[in-house]
């Protein structure tokens, strides 16, 4: 009954979205504003509408309702509450109204806001954000219902998948679904200027913290996706360059892209072509990554003839990819920019360094990702390809991004003398020097290693100088260090911030080399009261016992002492997880973790009965909380950039008075 | 006819000893763990062999193990799974036939488009010489630049700071 409601809900959400399209392209044409009005509050009447289909599958899972063939599928009678409503994003159907519901949301807020201002572009943004809506709302409707009904009522459900039953695969696919579905903002607005032809740089202003907001999601969703993969997977990494992975790291990679290059828009007026491209790839990968990873077609192109969203995805990006293009080249004249380099060491020529580099390594992780798909196409035979080549190809790009990343704040709009960006470095450059000789020094032979770090701490040098040079300055006008440091991030937080982020790039860079390069890993059986050594390290296996977890759950717990050059630290228990039901398994590590290093510990086998004795992989990993304290550095950076700005408020306000004025006229 | 057939049954007996003979070699978890890290299942979806719990997983190690205690080396192990499972289960593709074009592919790529972006910032530039001078506040900027580079005030972010505090005053 209730989730009749449901679903009747979102049909009329559906019938919404097609009256939104449909009314402010009509309302535009015939230039009547209250079709226009109407289609926009359409658009905002769709989020509750999405949100009672939401609630209604909560309820129905909550109340373990298996006659919905969905709630059967992910959760079962004596599952947690908590994990019951998440289950809404647990499987295939429940994603997409997740996502319904978060598009929804994205939208309904960007409309209801910054109408006034850019009256212009809102009918266009309108049309192009519902007819996205149109189609996620169709697939749920349609296609992928999660209110289809079962013939009989099962007694128990399946269960949730045992890998999403970890706190971690709780928060990080909606934050991603955020980011995912935040793009569709700035690309609607983009859509908006090229169909309307006002290219000004108005939609970049309307959509700058949108972007930003995106990214942060996605940002934070690969994140979390790696913190889980570490404590959850047990590999003993994070990052797998799993097909899945990729499919978020590619439009997080095409956004940071865009969110450099933008700035050359903002301040020079070029590049306006080359941003709607950014904006037009990010969004095009944001819907072939949800297709990506919702049909299953990397394991099997057999599987994307199998899924039944497969082909109305392609078909959908497609259309979106041939719409797009089209307008920019419709609008190629206008986009040409008027202004042009004035030299190859300045700013904006380091900004377009920068995008070269990120989409270079683009590319390749797109070729790679897709590799399986073309080789099964080509040979018929299915291909893989593994973090190593990844690793191989990418290791340099990453490098010289880096570097990029240090000296090209130093660089100024128009031009810089070579002399000037010499007189930067030189000093930072010998500092580096020194420290890739104490590494040296304190035993570090692996050249990657001595490259990798020179690299990455060059590049902190430089960037904690642009710190204090900003500080410094402050303070020579009187204000006290703390007042200086905070006034400068205050009155100038995009630069700042970015900045910010740059540090916890370097933070992540130095983790990244250490688990890369240093990582140690053995495995070993060992009898109750044996022990191992690796490193600093070593491990007493004390015993280990079985009981029975919640629901379905078997837990084999080891205990495991660890002692730090030979003092007695903590005792760890990993374990094994058995879920009897679907009968997989997962084996959940335990670590003894310091600031400069983890000592990380699988438990890969037990033998009851015969011995007592159990097998256990050991790793090493080497500043591997660095990566964990640069992905914080990082979110701080982004919070202050995105985070609205009084000083530009006011600014833009008085900018845009005469404007709107002119409006309403 | 006697002679020959001691012959033939200390060849046989020889061939029955010889493996038996290999097995006695412990192969350690880190042997096969090594060999099992360039391997992935065509089951188990980006998890590297060594550390896929699952049974399949485990019976390939045992098999890895096997072939190493017959004295198989690694590139003799990853053939054979290569040949009975087919190349998708090599971490990384063989640099041959298709697979070769993964490996060009990065370079093919940077080579390109790095003459591509060369050429359009080239390109660029070369307009720029007929092109208007930039907004004088610029032009006063830039050449301050270039005829104090050691003073201070060149930082643009920190005249703007300068001018900031100025009108506080």
């Amino acid at each position: 009954m209730i989730a009749d409601i449901g679903y009747l809900s979102l049909l009329i959400a559906f019938g919404l979205a097609v009256y939104s399209a449909v009314s402010a392209w009509y309302g535009h044409r015939k230039n009547d504003l209250r079709w226009v009005e109407s289609a926009r509050n359409a658009t905002i009447l769709t989020f509750p509408l999405v949100i009672l289909a939401c609630g209604t599958l909560v309820i129905s899972l909550v109340r373990s309702d298996f006659s919905l063939e969905y709630v059967w599928r992910v959760s079962s009678r004596d599952m947690p509450t908590y994990l019951k409503i998440t289950a809404l994003w647990g499987g295939q159907a429940g994603s997409l109204l997740f996502w319904n519901f978060l598009l929804a949301a994205f939208t309904a807020a960007a409309m209801a806001r910054k109408w006034d201002q850019q009256r212009q572009l809102m009918p266009y943004a309108l049309v192009v954000a519902s007819i996205t809506q149109i189609f996620f709302l169709g697939i749920s409707a349609f296609i992928e219902n999660p209110f289809i009904r079962l013939e009989s009522v099962p007694v128990n459900g399946n269960g949730l998948n045992p890998l999403l039953r970890h706190p971690g695969m709780i928060i990080h696919p909606p934050m991603l679904y955020l980011g995912f579905t935040g793009f569709t903002i700035p690309y609607a607005f983009a859509m908006a200027a090229l169909i309307s032809g006002k290219l000004d740089d108005a939609w970049i202003r309307t959509t700058r913290r949108w972007t930003l907001v995106a990214w942060l999601f996605l940002s934070l969703g690969l994140i979390l996706g790696g913190r889980w993969a570490y404590d959850v997977l047990g590999w003993g990494g994070y990052w797998a360059w799993d097909p899945v992975e990729n499919a978020s790291l590619m439009p997080w990679l095409s956004g940071t892209a865009f969110l450099h290059s933008v700035m050359i828009q903002e301040k020079r007026n070029m590049f306006k072509m080359w941003n709607m491209f950014l904006v037009v790839l990010t969004y095009c990968l944001v819907i072939l990554g949800t297709f990506i990873v919702r049909s299953g077609v990397i394991s099997s192109v057999h599987s994307f003839a199998q899924s039944a969203i497969g082909p109305f995805f392609f078909g959908f990006i497609g259309i979106m990819l041939v719409f797009s293009t089209y307008w920019i080249i419709r609008r190629k004249d206008d986009l040409r920019s008027k202004n042009h380099l004035l030299s190859f060491l300045s700013r904006e020529a380091a900004f377009l360094y920068n995008n070269f580099l990120i989409l270079a390594i683009l590319a390749i992780v797109f070729l790679f990702t897709y590799y399986p798909i073309f080789s099964e196409l080509f040979t018929g035979e299915k291909g893989f390809v593994g973090p190593t080549v990844y690793e191989q190809a990418l290791a340099p790009l990453f490098a010289v991004l880096v570097l990029l990343m240090g000296v090209a704040p130093l660089t100024m709009w128009y031009r810089t003398s070579l002399k000037r960006l010499e007189m930067g470095v030189r000093w930072p450059a010998a500092a580096t020097a020194v420290f890739v000789l104490v590494l040296f020094a304190f035993g570090i032979r692996s050249w990657g290693a001595l490259v990798g770090f020179g690299i990455v701490g060059f590049s902190a040098i430089l960037t904690l100088l642009e710190f204090w040079k900003g500080t410094h300055a402050r303070m020579r006008k009187g204000e006290p260090l703390w007042t200086a440091f905070s006034n400068l991030l205050a009155r100038n937080r995009r630069r700042y911030g970015g900045y910010w982020i740059h540090l916890g790039v370097i933070v992540m860079g130095f983790g990244i080399i250490g688990v890369e390069i240093f990582q140690q890993d053995t495995q070993m059986r060992l009898q109750a009261g044996a022990s191992l050594q690796m490193g600093n390290y070593e491990m007493v296996f004390q015993g280990a016992r079985r009981y029975e977890g919640p629901d379905d759950l078997l837990i084999t717990e080891a205990a495991v002492d660890v002692y730090e050059n030979g003092r007695f630290i903590k005792t760890i228990t990993p374990r094994i997880e058995f879920y009897t039901r679907t009968g997989q398994t997962m084996t959940i590590p335990k670590a003894r973790s310091t600031i400069t290093e983890d000592f990380y510990v699988l438990m890969v086998n037990w033998e009851p009965t015969s011995a007592n004795a159990a097998t256990f992989r050991v790793f090493l990993n080497p500043l591997i909380n660095w990566v964990w304290a640069g992905s914080i550095i990082f979110i701080i950076g982004t919070l202050i950039a995105a985070w609205p700005n009084p000083i530009d408020e006011k600014a833009t306000q008085i900018i845009r008075r005469p404007v709107s004025a002119h409006a309403t006229d | 006819m006697k002679k020959s057939s001691l012959l033939v049954t200390f060849v046989m007996l020889l061939l029955i000893t010889l493996p038996v003979y290999g097995q006695n070699r412990q192969v350690s978890d880190d042997e096969v763990n090594a060999v099992a890290k360039k391997l992935y299942c065509p089951v188990c979806e980006s998890t590297p062999l060594d550390v896929c719990p699952t049974q399949a997983c485990a019976d390939w190690r045992e098999l890895i193990r096997t072939q190493l205690s017959e004295g198989k080396t690694e590139e003799e192990i990853l053939a054979y799974f290569a040949q009975q499972y087919g190349d998708g289960v090599l971490a990384e593709p063989p640099r041959r036939g298709f697979g070769l074009l993964l490996w060009l592919f990065p370079i093919v790529a940077i080579v390109l488009g790095g003459i591509f972006f060369s050429r359009y910032m080239a390109s660029l530039r070369e307009t720029a010489v007929s092109e208007p001078v930039p907004p004088p506040s610029t032009i006063i900027m830039s050449t301050i630049k270039t005829l104090t580079p050691e003073q201070p005030t060149n930082d643009p972010y920190i005249t703007r700071v300068e001018e900031e505090l100025k009108k506080l005053d």
